[in-house]
């Protein structure tokens, strides 16, 4: 039997706010799930509810054949036997005890051995030197790694991950984020991840799952849901944009050349990128052209064949197929100028700058051969 | 200095305050952590103490401890002896006399201690009790500190409530208070002058250990990061 975290519940809220989830997490293949979506969509309460923090009004949780809560058979499994790993969003580390402590907190067993495995978590976590120290002596992302090795401990079956990086400043966030992403492939646990920004969803996330208003809208492959939004809801809160899997091939004097389906790119260097990453493009950065190009500054130049043009407000989008599939959004009189149509080939400008390289360290496992 | 009156007051203050941890604790516990709406009538009963009369519970300490009531049957019936004017019934007079200000700082820093630090403790799989005793009760020590010594305290110088229970017999209900009151009674103004003088000073040393006890742990110790 296929291992998976099954959820369909509701919960309403005194103030009126309701939210009705339905999801449903394979857990065999332990892939990273992002739950995403705007501040005061009930992202946080579907983890709790999971974790078994806060009780669901109605519906069922089941995880494998254990089943954590039921609504009509009145179970609710209190937290401690659900066997989960619990990121707060601003990492709850004891401040009453050290590093160690806080990392060994939950582990029984004999002493050498809850020693072993705190050692190695430390070690994973590059936070050696560290053990005798208190959360307060600890910077912002020295205490995220704490709560992380915390959470890992005692081997949880599912890692819920509330907005792991959203209390760090920016400058340590990239960082961790690829710390991150190394960590929870390594791991091997299938783990559910909340947050609202879309470079932590792409740069951490396998599948995405989109939550507006209580309710989950889109599930699918991150680069999917972003490049593909199912509603206007869910475009409006993943913001559209173009997001293609690709490659680092070269690298050189502050630019890299990625290659994304047949195509190939050259972006901003935004620091070590290597391998697998994700290119994004919005479409607004996109500028159209037809026939022979005169040479300018924009380093990207793509060819392709129109497959789509929809009215979005008072703009067009329109859709190209250049080796990947690249969305333009342009006003009505340059689409009268340039006498666009479905099947016509024109060219599509892009500057290196407007081309940006989500780093994806590690393995990916949800990123088949067909996406490339 | 009736040192007899003093040495019973001390003895009654650790026994009370002994028991009030006991009680105090899981009233604290469940009035800052349980869902019931009705919790707030709880609240009223605890807090009774600090606004009644001292005689108005005595006395219905008084009948609710006699021999002719069921608590004075059941006590009569496992001891052999009665609670009136007994060390004992001081004791119970005394616990519940001084409820509130064990219970209420109890409360305060229970609640005061993050929820996410409890629900973090939950969700590694460490029991509720477990939860309470590695993370409840070391972060809210300087509120149990303050709730045990103030109980410790307000015992000592209890005076109407004893008056009316215990009575006044020389070293089983005599408390220091009652002792200054009757050396008053007598004229004896100067050994009335000492005893007070003493628990004046054991007062006033205990609250300031303590408020200075609060203020070094909460410089070590910051709740919030």
């Amino acid at each position: 039997m296929a291992a998976a975290l099954v959820a369909d519940f509701g919960k309403r809220f005194s103030s009126g706010t309701t939210i009705a989830v339905e999801l449903r997490l394979e857990t065999d293949t332990a892939p990273v799930s992002v739950l995403f979506g705007p501040s005061g969509s009930g992202k946080t309460t579907v983890l709790r509810c999971l974790a078994g923090l806060e009780r669901p009004d109605t519906g069922r949780i089941g995880f494998g054949d254990q089943t954590w809560f039921d609504a009509a058979t009145g179970i609710c499994l209190p937290p401690q036997q659900r066997r989960i790993g619990y990121l707060f969003q601003d990492y709850a580390l004891f401040p009453h005890l050290t590093v160690t402590e806080n990392v060994g907190f939950a582990l029984r067993g004999a002493r050498a051995a809850r020693q072993a495995r705190i050692a190695s978590l430390l070690r994973l976590l590059d936070l050696h030197g560290f053990e005798e120290r208190r959360p307060s002596q600890l910077s912002g992302g020295q205490q995220q790694r704490v709560a992380l090795a915390r959470a890992l401990a005692t081997n949880p079956r599912l890692l819920l991950l509330d907005e792991p990086l959203s209390a760090l400043d920016a400058p340590a966030r990239a960082p961790l984020r690829r710390e991150l992403r190394r960590v929870l492939s390594g791991c091997g646990i299938p783990t559910l991840l909340v947050t609202h920004d879309r470079v932590e969803a792409l740069a951490l996330g396998d599948r995405m799952l989109v939550i507006v208003d209580g309710q989950i809208r889109q599930s699918g492959p991150v680069h999917e849901v972003f490049s593909r939004p199912a509603d206007l809801a869910v475009a409006r809160t993943v913001g559209v944009e173009t997001v293609v899997p690709g490659r680092v091939i070269a690298r050189a004097d502050g630019v890299c050349t990625v290659e994304a389906g047949t195509a190939r790119l050259t972006a901003c260097d935004p620091g070590d990128v290597e391998g697998d990453v994700f290119v994004c493009i919005r479409a607004e950065e996109v500028v159209l052209e037809r026939g022979s190009l005169s040479r300018m500054s924009a380093r990207n130049h793509f060819s392709g064949r129109i497959t789509a043009i929809q009215t979005e407000g008072q703009l067009l989008r329109v859709t190209l197929d250049c080796g990947f599939p690249l969305a333009a959004l342009i006003t009505r009189s340059a689409c009268e100028d340039l006498a666009l149509a479905v099947g016509e080939t024109v060219t599509a400008v892009v500057k290196a700058m407007a081309v940006h390289v989500i780093p994806r360290d590690g393995t990916a496992p949800s990123t088949t051969p067909a996406d490339r | 200095m009736d040192w007899a009156a003093i040495a019973l007051s001390v003895r009654l203050s650790a026994w009370t305050t002994a028991a009030l941890l006991i009680i105090g604790l899981p009233i604290a516990y469940w009035l800052t952590f349980s869902p019931r709406r009705w919790k707030f009538l709880v609240e009223a009963v605890v807090a009774l103490p600090l606004v009644l009369p001292p005689t108005v519970l005595g006395f219905y300490l008084l009948l609710a401890l006699s021999p002719q009531s069921p608590i004075g049957q059941l006590y009569g019936r496992l001891t052999g002896s009665t609670l009136p004017f007994t060390f004992q019934g001081l004791l119970i007079a005394s616990v519940l006399y001084s409820l509130p200000f064990a219970v209420q700082p109890f409360a305060a820093a229970f609640a005061a201690v993050d929820r996410k630090l409890i629900e973090a403790s939950w969700s590694l799989g460490v029991s509720r009790w477990a939860t309470f005793l590695r993370v409840i009760a070391p972060l809210a020590r300087p509120g149990l500190l303050t709730g045990m010594i103030l109980s410790f305290a307000h015992t000592l110088g209890e005076f109407g409530v004893v008056l009316m229970v215990g009575g006044n017999l020389p070293g089983v209900t005599r408390t220091a208070s009652i002792a200054i009151y009757d050396e008053v009674q007598a004229l004896n103004h100067e050994a009335a002058a000492q005893t007070s003088l003493f628990l004046l000073v054991v007062s006033f040393v205990v609250l300031a250990v303590t408020y200075a006890l609060q203020r070094d742990r909460s410089v070590r110790w910051p709740l919030h990061l």
